[in-house]
């Protein structure tokens, strides 16, 4: 009785050592920030054992703004992220890596683009060179993400060292309320469970309310695994996997993908098999959540008020949470939806697919935009798909800037940042301090409730929102 | 890689929870080369104001810390991105080892890639070596991995647990990806098995 883990993980093994497993990876994505990888490639005069199982993007430090993009790389005005965005160029045709770049129609976040492509396939190992990477599970394989020498190793060996970790069952049952998105229920999730949660294990999600998502939904769910300290997420596949793969670029194709089809119907996990750790959400109790500290456990409903401090039994969390709401400049006991922002991002490898660009077009439909909102596309491909339904001119029309592909101010890496005390209403996945620039501030939410607060100026429900429209 | 077998000297008590990667080098830092400017990027949110003066109250900036090589610090350390640079910045300030309850996953890894030696204690002793360091500044304590053992200011030692395979590639500082070269042949069989069971992954 295996679980779907154990399948993707025993048919990886390339050998063992003690506790750890030398594992084979099928894929490796890579991006600008891959820097230190190459230095180190170059340094020590290393080759990269199978270019064509690695795939770069550059979405972190490639600009959103429309104009800076209709120019070429060497109009970046900053040098030192021009030189990032340059050296992912040089260093891949250098060594024959495919690039997803600047002015190619498929460029796009790593976990946007990738998935669109076809790369992210049931059974497989894939590694990425960021900790969203765990994005792919929802295709039902192993993804995560590796810092800059595992990359280098991958690079070099296509396999890495694993400890093999805990497995981790999370239910999920029932219908989603009005206005509950993917992102309120894994919010929900590491409220319930803490940053470090799921540390040492990896996690499957299960239940009606994941069997029910599309790809899309199901990706943001496990693009946020790494927040509860998981190894990865996955999903085990099925119908809806296989029609969003079905003609995909790197999917297989005619006899290939009847076999391919014969091998993943395999990969669920077996209903006998047992977990090391389970957990069971009810999602019909969920209601759109947003964050009000400084990571991503401290979120609430809209409906509550910020927690006080003095009200917290336990003394560690009581000096973190008056850090916290020292930070974000927030007072006890206020409600939520008094707290005002300053900007509004919908975007990032957590929101910036066709549905989160719809759900948020049908707020932005409803009013005019009071504060700077940007829609950042997470790739070409959204971008294109969402001009032909018009999407770019409703939000144009409400006052919000429809931008290029990239990771933009969720990473807060290309020059988008926020300023020191601003406060920002976010669908990205850290709100982290600094995170979108130092002395920003942070709150996570889902793109119809981003869409709300740009209408508002504040936090709102975006269920009463639209009930009083 | 330098290899790690016993360290002792000073340890600083950085006593908060949940210092995240972006905290340990924020992000704007990311794209600078590995080298000795990662020493002024540790921390450097906390450490330094805008203007790049330093913050005297920040414990890294006092004395004995700017000379610390250990450090203890509260549960989630190294929690969220990928980013090796958080690691790069305790290496560069002369940090080679942080004992915590519980790590980022990734950047524990990223850790012992680097020769940061990763201590996991449960949380009561981690709290206790924490109170001692707050009450004498400047303490020492001595970290043994081939004994895989902590020695307190008070001479008490606590044990830990590590993977062998990692503690044998610190100890002998052993290059992580000549090792696995060794394993030539196996991935050789693995990739020839795989084509032949899952064509579709090689067309």
């Amino acid at each position: 009785m295996r679980t779907l883990f154990d399948k993707v993980w025993d048919n990886h093994t390339v050998a063992q050592e003690e506790d750890e497993t030398l594992l084979y990876v099928d894929r490796c994505l890579i991006h600008e920030g891959s820097r230190h990888t190459f230095d180190t490639l170059h340094e020590q005069g290393l080759s990269v054992a199978h270019p064509d199982k690695i795939f770069a993007f550059s979405d972190h430090y490639i600009p959103t703004d429309p104009q800076a993009r209709a120019r070429d790389v060497a109009g970046i005005p900053d040098p030192e992220i021009r030189n990032m965005v340059e050296l992912l160029i040089r260093n891949t045709d250098e060594y024959k890596i495919s690039r997803f770049g600047w002015g190619d129609d498929r460029q796009g976040i790593l976990h946007v683009a990738g998935p669109e492509l076809g790369l992210s396939q049931p059974g497989i190992v894939l590694v990425g060179a960021d900790s969203h990477t765990s994005t792919h599970g929802a295709f039902g394989n192993l993804s995560f993400g590796i810092g800059a020498s595992e990359t280098t190793h991958v690079l070099a060996t296509q396999t890495i060292w694993q400890r093999r970790p805990g497995t981790f069952h999370i239910r999920i049952e029932g219908p989603l309320g009005f206005g509950v998105t993917a992102k309120d229920i894994i919010l929900a999730v590491i409220a319930k469970i803490g940053i470090g949660g799921a540390a040492g294990h990896a996690i499957e999600y299960a239940g009606s309310t994941i069997k029910r998502m599309t790809m899309n939904e199901r990706m943001t769910i496990c693009n946020m695994s790494i927040e509860a300290g998981a190894r990865g997420g996955m999903i085990a596949p099925d119908d809806t996997t296989y029609e969003f793969l079905a003609n995909r670029p790197f999917a297989p194709k005619g006899r290939a993908w009847d076999e391919a089809l014969k091998f993943w119907r395999t990969l669920p996990s077996d209903t006998e098999a047992k977990f090391d750790k389970e957990v069971d959400i009810d999602a019909a109790r969920v209601v759109p959540m947003v964050t009000w500290g400084t990571n991503p456990e401290q979120a609430l409903p809209i409906t509550e008020r910020v927690p006080d401090p003095e009200q917290e039994q336990n003394a560690e969390r009581r000096t973190e949470y008056s850090k916290a709401l020292s930070y974000m400049g927030l007072h006890p006991g206020m409600p939520l939806t008094d707290i005002a922002v300053d900007r509004v991002f919908i975007g990032s490898c957590t929101n910036s697919r066709i549905e989160d660009i719809r759900a948020a077009a049908v707020v932005a439909k409803l009013g005019r935009a009071v504060v700077p909102a940007w829609v950042v596309p997470g790739s070409e491909s959204v971008k294109r798909q969402a001009e032909a339904e018009g999407l770019d001119r409703i939000f144009t029309e409400a006052g919000f800037e429809w931008r290029a592909a990239g990771c933009s101010l969720c990473t807060a890496l290309n020059g988008d940042q926020l300023k020191p005390g601003e406060r920002c209403g976010s669908t990205s996945n850290r709100n982290f301090q600094g995170r979108q620039g130092p002395g920003g501030r942070t709150h996570l939410m889902s793109p119809a409730m981003a869409a709300a607060a740009a209408l508002c100026g504040r936090l709102v429900d975006v269920r009463e929102f639209a009930a009083r429209k | 890689m330098q290899p790690f077998t016993i360290l002792s000297g000073i340890a600083v008590p950085l006593d908060e929870a949940n210092l995240d990667t972006n905290q340990l080098c924020p992000t704007r830092f990311n794209k600078v080369p590995k080298g000795p400017r990662f020493a002024q990027i540790l921390l450097h949110d906390r450490r330094f104001n805008a203007d790049g003066s330093e913050k005297p109250d920040y414990i890294l900036n006092q004395e004995p810390y700017r000379h610390a090589v250990i450090a203890v610090a509260g549960r989630n350390f190294g929690v969220g991105s990928s980013r090796e640079t958080a690691v790069f910045g305790l290496i560069s300030f002369g940090i080679r080892c942080v004992i915590a309850t519980n790590f980022g996953d990734i950047f524990f890894s990223n850790s012992l890639k680097n020769g940061l030696l990763p201590v996991r204690l449960p949380a009561a002793t981690v709290e206790t070596l924490m109170q001692q360091l707050l009450d004498q500044r400047g303490a020492r304590l001595t970290v043994d991995l081939p004994n895989q053992a902590v020695t307190g200011p008070d001479g008490k030692i606590h044990r830990f647990e590590i993977e062998p395979l990692s503690k044998r590639r610190l100890v002998r500082g052993l290059d992580e990806i000549a090792h696995t070269q060794e394993y030539g042949d196996a991935i050789r069989r693995f990739e020839d098995d795989q084509k032949k069971a899952f064509p579709w992954l090689y067309s």
